[in-house]
């Protein structure tokens, strides 16, 4: 089974509730960070790290000794990444989405490969049981789909043979890099606020997801903060709230000492164990479905 | 004319609130928010249209089922996992396709359209501030920085018309696109940030971006309070990497109250948090001025 903890708004609690749900998971559980513009995960999970693996893309590297300036490729592309002027190609790898064309459609193959590096994906275990996965963009890098194609092709391979579960955490927004997070899961929570910010980005977000026809369930972080608009809208739209963190200033000091919240004194571990199970329940259980 | 723009690396540490304070203090500015993915700027400003226009951005592969013969080019050549195939039948997965044509041009049977794509709707409105430039993207569209430029330059084209001397920008979370689409020309980046591991990690992120395009930072801790061991921390990063300390904010409701009640922190009745978020802009201004 595949959890992905997304929100539309940034900073609603989507680390705090990935890193509880890993932790209390009993299950075989893979946490996966995917928010790689800035991955948190690992702050509160503390892997000891085994490996950081360079991801990078393919470029094109033009050949000037064969290149005839036919123009071919700097007609197909579209992301302005190749430019003939005169008797000069330009490149501008930045640019590059990794999309093959120019070197295809080159009729003197004049066109090679060379790579930019996208950023880096991370490997380590917490807990002593606990794999961890996260990807972490270059710092200068414009896009963040190609690298999290690369964590999630790592994600599913790496945690078939085991059948191990799976706990994303997934960037903010509600756009490209926030659909390809969940793409792949069995369900998804999205953590808010009962906020009029809060509330405006989970209805974006339920707009953006309600099409993939996965399930969702909501949890309610700073609970008792704000208003109510939150819970009519979860009730017109039959969303499930599986779950309420208060808003009390202990939970917001735990936090900013890097504590995962499961693990705060009182019920909030018996709380998530009972989320664990609601989650299986609800998505039938077993892994992988 | 001078442009900031609010930024935090990290996800709710209070941009918005801040940056709708910086609109109610600012005397002459126009107002962008360029969060195009979950604006929320608009929710404060309550802002009256004047002007909206639909925004196209690249465009996607759709294939024609009528002329496609089933070879698999377009499957093979895809890069991105877009195309699909069942029982013989191809289609394109819009989220997936990246509108690069390369399908469109290798297909044999020229089966495949190359429609532009409709991303969503860009605003000229007025607010009580003055006027403001907005957006909304489609749920699930790619989070394009063109259109995080278009803004940008509809604020300036705005702000020299109107002869105003300061734009001030919402900006996204993050350290990708639009976030890098929305430093360009800045004079400075305001970071939000948090005494948590995250607000120092993402700190640290973010403005080694900004460091990177050679633009000038000033860093707000909000709710400083709430772990004074990284508070410490990030004023110490601060004066290690000679980024400006605009202030610090308490860990305050009045935030959330100002949210529900649709205003700036700053038009609220609230002594202590309201002179504290003058005070940095008062840092700002400074900072501004001497650029």
């Amino acid at each position: 089974m595949i959890v992905a903890v997304a929100s539309g708004k940034g900073g609603t609690g989507k680390t705090t509730v990935a890193a509880s749900l890993a932790v209390a998971w009993p299950r075989p559980v893979v946490a996966v960070d995917l928010d790689v513009e800035e991955p948190n995960l690992h702050l509160f999970l503390k892997p000891k790290l085994s490996g950081i693996e360079a991801v990078t893309l393919e470029v094109p590297d033009v050949d000037e000794g064969k290149c005839t300036y036919c123009r071919k490729c700097a007609e197909l592309c579209q992301f302005k990444a190749v430019s003939v002027m005169g008797r000069a190609v330009l490149t501008f790898p930045e640019m590059c989405h990794g999309c093959g064309g120019c070197m295809a459609v080159c009729p003197e193959g004049a066109i090679g490969v060379t790579t930019r590096e996208l950023g880096v994906l991370e490997r380590g275990v917490a807990r002593g049981n606990i794999p961890c996965l996260t990807g972490r963009l270059r710092i200068g890098e414009a896009m963040s789909p190609p690298l999290m194609r690369f964590v999630r092709t790592a994600m599913v391979r790496e945690t078939l043979p085991d059948w191990a579960d799976i706990v994303i955490d997934a960037p903010p927004g509600v756009s490209c890099p926030a659909m390809s997070a969940v793409a792949d899961s069995d369900v998804i929570i999205l953590v808010t606020e009962p906020t009029p910010f809060g509330f405006y980005d989970f209805s974006l977000a339920v707009e953006a997801f309600a099409p993939l026809g996965k399930p969702m369930a909501v949890i309610v972080n700073r609970a008792g903060l704000g208003d109510d608009r939150v819970y009519d809208f979860c009730r017109e739209r039959g969303l499930p709230v599986v779950a309420e963190i208060p808003y009390r200033r202990d939970i917001a000091e735990h936090y900013s000492k890097g504590n995962v919240l499961a693990e705060l004194d009182g019920d909030m571990g018996a709380r998530f164990a009972g989320l664990c199970l609601t989650l299986q329940r609800q998505t039938g259980g077993g892994a992988h479905a | 004319m001078r442009e900031i723009v609010v930024i935090s690396g990290k996800g709710g540490t209070g941009k918005t609130s801040v940056t709708a304070a910086f609109a109610h203090l600012a005397e002459n500015a126009v107002i962008c928010d360029l969060d195009v993915d979950a604006p929320d700027l608009h929710l404060l400003l309550d802002p009256h249209v004047v002007r909206e226009e639909s925004f196209h951005s690249g465009n996607e592969a759709v294939i024609d089922r009528e002329k496609c013969i089933g070879c698999g080019t377009c499957l093979d050549m895809c890069r991105f996992g877009a195309v699909e195939a069942s029982d013989g039948e191809y289609r394109v997965d819009p989220l997936r396709c990246e509108g690069c044509k390369v399908c469109v041009a290798f297909c044999p049977e020229g089966a495949i359209d190359f429609p532009s794509r409709h991303c969503g709707t860009r605003y000229v409105s007025d607010t009580r501030f003055g006027p403001m430039v907005h957006a909304q993207l489609f749920p699930g569209q790619e989070n394009s920085g063109r259109l995080v430029s278009e803004l940008k330059k509809e604020a300036r084209r705005l702000a020299g018309e109107m002869g105003r001397d300061l734009i001030v920008c919402d900006g996204s979370p993050g350290i990708g696109c639009p976030v890098i689409s929305s430093l360009s020309q800045a004079n400075l980046a305001v970071i939000v940030t948090e005494p948590s591991p995250s607000g120092l990690h993402d700190l640290e992120r973010v403005a080694a971006l900004c460091e990177h395009f050679r633009i000038k930072v000033a860093v707000i801790v909000n709710k400083h309070d709430l772990n004074a061991g990284h508070t410490a921390s990030i004023e110490d990063l601060c004066r290690r990497k000679g980024y400006a300390l605009a202030g610090r904010l308490p860990h305050d409701t009045v935030v959330t109250e100002a949210m529900v009640a649709r205003k700036a922190v700053t038009e609220l009745e609230a002594e202590d948090f309201g002179r504290r978020v003058k005070d940095a802009w008062t840092v700002i201004q400074g900072l501004l001025n001497a650029h």
